[in-house]
């Protein structure tokens, strides 16, 4: 249709030239402020180009007049919430974690705070939700192995479990058959004998036969009835959690081999306050004492 | 349109008619150049000067009309402005933990306060309902009566309306003010022109500085804009408010409504033949033509052709035309058109709100018929009761305590070193009263459940404090011995009583242990 325009008979307006079942589209003009509205448009553009950042150059960027960057504005964003949370870090640093546990504000503060820190930090091994896997413990429960007091809990995490540091939790499950301690039938009776304080002992003369062993090898550490003992790390032998697996054939291995996980010292790693946050969170989970 | 279209191919089979014979005509052909030439009169259609790609606006000189309408136009706009600029000026006293205006939008607290009513941010679901009920008002009232929201209390038109009148107040009427943009610039020109402008800045900083309080408390607020302490964005919504609307209201104008507003384009789906809208009475008006005093009315239309409907029309057109787009339905013109009536001795109402197929049913001499029970009305009308009355009830009955809660997903349960299982949940209690609540927690269902609250001491059933107008949350663990769990998992309901008034609040909740 190019070259060629129609006048509409009834509104006496052009016509595009497009037609649709006999229907014609009227060319009907713009109002003129739009026009002057689109060059008002080019001109902010420009404006914005001198003022903000905007044109990519080989190495650099124009920065504009205005200097505004988004880096700079998180970093000042970052700084206000850190400013924010002085308030509370600085009474953190200097109060006791009973004193933060007492505490609405601080107790809020520390368990959201370890939170983060904890997702950080310590759900690699732990999990997000602190349930623990095999060989790691579940923080949630009530079962601990080096105390669930605020305090145990703060010690643990401050200097590890046989981390090496010299403040570290050291406690030590010998290899009761590969050392050649016990033979293979004793590790099989004490088995049944531990399996027995939690009542799911099969075989109960096993069992009667495994419990000189244990008094004889175990108690030092495991203590009467198996009831563990936090100064050393013995895990409570009587409950229901088991951080390894509670069948005979594991608890056999474990026997005949040793255990001894390991954690790492985090002083050093995380400030002060950080490390009271994680201990007051993970005290929060439950099972604390 | 189609109307539109109709009276023009009308008209022009009227003989004698004006339009009919001042049509498309072209230049009187010339003398013809020789033998067996013929001279065309002719321009052609594609011509530079005739392709115009953007129109520039022709100014509108809207006449000032007198009489009924533009006395409810009147009224209307004093209403609308009144209620614009003063109601965030409303004190309702809320007690003491809660602003005393009525009507306020409080964005950094999350809050809609509306008289008696206040709105919680997940409520929002109130103001889809209002929503609703708006457009539906709207649909309604313009399948009813035509446009009236367009011609009486569009903010629009109430606005556009009130810089006409300071317009008028500065330049004079309709011939003054094109007389005074064709006159040369003078000193008195620009004072009056510089006057006007400046009333209308004033106007629009007052519209802007009107809207800021509807979001903070307007008497603090009013302090600090004057001793420029308020904070920026209400300075930015003023500067805003005072751009659009010293642009619309003075400059734009029916440009806003041809070309910017959907309405026009949906109205056309909204009213049919019984849609009450200003019409022209062609069958009485036509033939129209000028009238001397003392001449025969025989054989001729009512229509002196005055062109009074033009002149006041503030969209610039002629309702004679028909139905159009850019009508607003504001009959101003059938005020202008009923003044000259009475002063020619014609019956009123050659210009009036009717139906379209009442028109042609009087052109016809047919009985009237006026159907206000149409189905779609009645449509229109129903929705409006049952979103209305849903929202009210679910108004009046809305708790004061709300209470929610999430189970923890990880870990899906804990096993205790006595083989208890323990699920741990996140407890939120929303308390709407302006007073600080204590409530008692329990859980119902399981017998043998203990409860703990993370920061409370561990005692039986734990009191959880919820400061005035607050949501609090709770991290609350529930323990059962394993012999309570029949199956993985069980249903357990958590229950919060007000200790002072007694009201509880329930949540269905679960608890989950190992499968079996």
């Amino acid at each position: 249709m190019a070259g060629h325009k129609e006048t509409d008979e009834i509104s006496g307006t052009e016509t595009t030239g497009h037609e649709w079942d006999g229907i014609k589209e009227l060319n009907t003009p713009l109002p003129r402020w739009w026009l002057w509205t689109f060059y008002a448009t080019i001109l902010w553009a420009i404006g914005y180009w001198i003022a903000m950042p905007a044109w990519p150059l080989v190495s650099s960027y124009t920065k504009g007049v205005l200097g505004y960057s988004n880096r700079a504005a998180v970093a000042e964003s970052l700084a206000a919430a850190h400013a924010a949370q002085s308030r509370y870090i600085e009474q953190i640093q200097t109060a006791s974690l009973e004193q933060i546990n007492a505490s609405p504000d601080l107790l809020n503060f520390a368990i959201a705070g370890g939170r983060s820190a904890f997702a950080v930090n310590c759900s690699q091994c732990h999990g997000l939700g602190a349930a623990g896997g095999h060989g790691y413990p579940n923080l949630n429960d009530d079962a601990w192995l080096w105390g669930g007091t605020l305090k145990d809990i703060a010690q643990t995490i401050r200097y590890g479990v046989r981390s090496g540091n010299d403040e570290a939790r050291v406690g030590d499950m010998p290899a009761f058959l590969r050392d050649g301690i016990l033979d293979r039938q004793q590790v099989s009776d004490v088995a049944s004998y531990v399996l027995s304080l939690s009542g799911k002992a099969k075989d109960q003369a096993a069992a009667a036969r495994g419990a000189e062993v244990f008094a004889e090898n175990c108690v030092a550490c495991h203590q009467e009835g198996g009831v563990g003992n936090p100064e050393v790390g013995a895990p409570n032998l009587s409950d229901e959690i088991w951080l390894y697996g509670g069948d005979k054939q594991t608890v056999m291995t474990t026997i005949a081999n040793g255990r001894g996980g390991v954690m790492p010292a985090w002083t050093g790693r995380l400030d002060g306050a950080t490390i009271k946050q994680l201990a007051v969170y993970v005290h929060s989970l439950g099972g604390g004492q | 349109m189609q109307h539109a279209v109709q009276a023009d191919e009308a008209r022009t089979t009227v003989p004698g008619d004006e339009a009919a014979t001042g049509g498309a005509s072209g230049p009187a052909p010339g003398p013809a150049p020789g033998p067996g030439v013929e001279r065309a009169a002719v321009e052609p259609v594609n011509k530079g000067e005739q392709r115009n790609l953007y129109a520039k606006r022709k100014k509108i000189y809207p006449r000032r009309a007198r009489g009924t309408f533009r006395k409810v136009k009147w009224i209307v706009m004093a209403v609308t402005l009144a209620i614009y600029y003063l109601a965030p000026w409303i004190r309702w006293d809320r007690g003491p933990n809660a602003p005393d205006q009525a009507i306020l939008i409080d964005i950094p607290g999350r809050r809609f306060y509306f008289f008696f009513i206040e709105i919680w941010p997940q409520e929002v679901y109130y103001l889809t309902g209002l929503l609703i009920m708006a457009a539906l008002a709207l649909f309604l009232v313009t399948s009813l009566f035509g446009r009236v929201w367009c011609g009486y209390t569009c903010p629009q038109t109430v606005w556009t309306d009130l810089f006409l009148v300071v317009e008028r107040f500065f330049e004079g009427d309709r011939s003054a003010r094109i007389r005074l943009d064709k006159a040369p610039w003078t000193a008195r020109k620009v004072a009056k022109k510089a006057a006007k402008h400046v009333a209308w800045l004033v106007i629009a900083v007052l519209t802007g500085g009107a809207w800021v309080f509807y979001f903070a408390d307007a008497p603090t607020l009013a302090a600090d804009l004057v001793a420029f302490d308020a904070p920026l964005v209400s300075y930015v919504f003023i500067g805003l408010l005072t751009f659009t609307t010293y642009t619309l209201g003075g400059h734009a104008r029916e440009q806003v409504c041809t070309y910017m507003c959907p309405w026009p384009r949906i109205q056309a789906a909204m009213v049919d033949a019984d849609s009450m809208v200003v019409t022209y009475r062609e069958y009485r008006g036509e033939p129209r033509g000028h009238y001397r005093k003392g001449e025969s009315w025989e054989g001729r239309g009512d229509c002196i052709d005055c062109n009074q409907c033009v002149v006041v029309c503030p969209m610039g057109i002629d309702i004679r035309d028909g139905q159009q787009l850019e009508c607003i339905n504001c009959a101003l013109c059938i005020d202008a058109c009923n003044g000259v009536m009475d002063k020619v001795g014609r019956p009123r109402g050659l210009i009036a709100y009717d139906t379209l197929e009442n028109v042609s049913r009087r052109a016809t001499g047919q009985s009237l018929r006026v159907t206000l029970l149409r189905a779609r009305p009645i449509i229109y009308a129903s929705i409006i009761l049952v979103v209305g009355a849903v929202m009210l009830g679910t108004l009046l009955t809305r708790p004061t305590l709300d209470v929610s809660v999430l189970r923890d997903r990880n870990p899906l349960f804990v096993r205790l070193s006595d083989g208890s299982i323990r699920n741990g949940y996140t407890l939120k209690v929303i308390n709407k009263e302006h007073d600080t609540r204590h409530y008692k927690l329990s859980v119902a269902g399981a017998p043998d459940a203990t409860l703990s609250v993370v920061g409370e001491s561990g005692e039986a059933a734990p009191i959880l404090t919820v400061e005035p107008d607050r949501l609090a949350s709770f991290r609350v663990y529930v323990t059962l011995p394993a012999k309570d769990l029949k199956r993985s998992s069980l249903p357990i309901d958590f229950v919060v009583e007000d200790t002072a008034s007694g009201t509880r609040a329930t949540y269905d909740g679960i608890f989950r242990g190992p499968e079996r």
